[in-house]
């Protein structure tokens, strides 16, 4: 499809910007990509968010939008095939509570916990595990919160995906308990195996070592 | 209980996010029945409707409940078209979005943090707070409009428009001052403009009786931000 222009400002280890690309890969758009160095932004950037200063920005006919989700809707609303959002109102609500959920519950859980240790930590991984088993309840027993196939809310939570298997793996915690939340845990494997979303998930190496080392550095501001 | 196509809004009479909700409605014109929880005793129906987080607005149209005020909102929006809240055109959609989702973020929970926090911590809060003011400030003047959603009210308006009625309490409250008329102009203008049309004025809480809640509940915060603190 060909992309009137459309250009992409991301960074390769944020979810944030993983929603966008999966949206845009999942319809097929052709988009020119620009990866950020989050400490020395572009001009461009600051330009285009100027309210945030942030990536994601989606920048399309020379306008520029920010905010993640506001930029999925945006995408679902003019490339109109392979809908992400279903048709019908309340499961529109639907997939936007849940999109939201993640990120004022999940989001600071699952980032919060990577810098405890100890007690902190245990209670952290705790807190999370909460989170994760509402996020659950919202699947309803589904496949995926699209339903037959992934939609908005996939989308949008998708990268706790990878993000929440590498941190029970990096702080030897445990979230996803294929006893405990067997549906979320299903969900996982089926958003990793999706052939469009399996591409955009970072090595799982590189997201390791970079969570160890944000983890060093932001325990070791703490004891300071 | 419900018949098909009856609207039920579950709400608490001093809350801003329901206030959204009953704006919404009622620039609409849709009929509705009004259901008052009490936020420190909830109802197990409330409970029921909302089971993720607990709160009021509910809105229960069909049968069916809708939490989150803003999703509250978009899906009033969508079933309802008259007056409708939104635009059409999905780059002004996105910018509203992002409005909205700022007012929420940036404005209103930076004025309540600036009321229930202390000391350095109430310097930083109300410098964020005049900061977010400011973003809000430029977005009007640039847009050039009566309200952000040009010449009626719309989904940014209604949104944010809880600090036109609260915010005068939140700073009598803090002992803060956000909101320098001659520093902000054009948001001054937007409030009164705001809260001038009958429908957004009619049944706004008493002055007095959100002072007594909100002195109490400024407190309750506190408290609950310093034993998070100490745990």
């Amino acid at each position: 499809m060909a992309g009137e222009g459309v250009k992409l400002l991301g960074y390769w280890g944020s979810p944030f910007a993983l929603r966008v690309r999966s949206a845009l890969k999942l319809k097929g758009i052709e988009y020119e990509y620009q990866e950020e160095d989050l400490g020395n932004k572009s001009p461009l950037l600051l330009q285009s968010n100027p309210v945030y200063k942030k990536i994601p920005v989606l920048l399309h006919n020379g306008k520029s939008i920010s905010e993640s989700l506001v930029i999925l809707e945006y995408i679902d609303e003019v490339w109109k095939h392979n809908p992400l959002l279903p048709e019908d109102p309340y499961e529109r609500a639907r997939s936007r509570f849940w999109a939201k959920f993640v990120d004022e519950k999940c989001v600071p859980a699952l980032v919060g916990t990577i810098s405890k240790v100890g007690e902190e930590l245990e209670k952290g991984a705790r807190e999370a595990r909460e989170h994760l088993k509402t996020l659950e309840s919202g699947l309803d027993g589904k496949r995926c919160f699209g339903g037959t196939k992934i939609g908005f809310a996939d989308v949008a939570i998708g990268w706790i995906a990878y993000l929440a298997r590498i941190e029970q793996e990096a702080l030897k915690i445990q979230l996803i308990d294929q006893q405990n939340m067997p549906v979320l845990a299903a969900w996982i494997d089926y958003v990793l195996e999706d052939p469009v979303m399996k591409e955009l998930m970072p090595p799982h190496d590189k997201v390791f070592k970079h969570m160890i080392d944000m983890r060093e550095k932001l325990i070791a501001v703490v004891s300071n | 209980m419900e018949e098909a196509g009856g609207v039920k809004l579950f709400g608490f009479w001093v809350s801003p996010f329901a206030q959204r909700v009953k704006w919404a409605l009622k620039l609409k014109g849709i009929q509705y029945e009004y259901i008052e929880e009490d936020k420190y005793n909830k109802s197990p129906l409330l409970l029921k409707l909302n089971p993720v987080y607990g709160k009021v607005p509910v809105l229960v149209h069909n049968g069916k409940p809708i939490s989150e005020s803003i999703i509250i909102l978009e899906y009033i929006d969508a079933v309802w078209k008259q007056a409708p809240l939104l635009p059409q055109d999905p780059y002004e959609r996105a910018q509203a979005h992002f409005w909205a989702k700022f007012a929420e973020e940036k404005v209103r929970q930076s004025v309540v943090e600036a009321m229930c926090s202390s000391g350095d911590e109430k310097q930083k809060a109300v410098k964020l707070a005049v900061e977010a003011f400011e973003e809000f400030e430029k977005e009007l003047k640039r847009r050039g409009t009566k309200f952000f959603g040009g010449e009626t009210i719309g989904f940014v308006d209604i949104v944010a428009g809880c600090i036109s009625y609260q915010l005068p309490v939140h700073e009598e409250v803090g002992s803060i001052k956000i909101l320098d008329s001659s520093k902000f102009p054009g948001i001054s203008e937007w409030i009164r403009n705001f809260l001038n049309h009958p429908l957004i004025n009619e049944g706004l809480p008493q002055k007095d009786q959100m002072f007594a809640y909100y002195s109490k509940r400024s407190k309750e915060i506190a408290y609950q931000k310093m034993s998070h603190k100490t745990v």
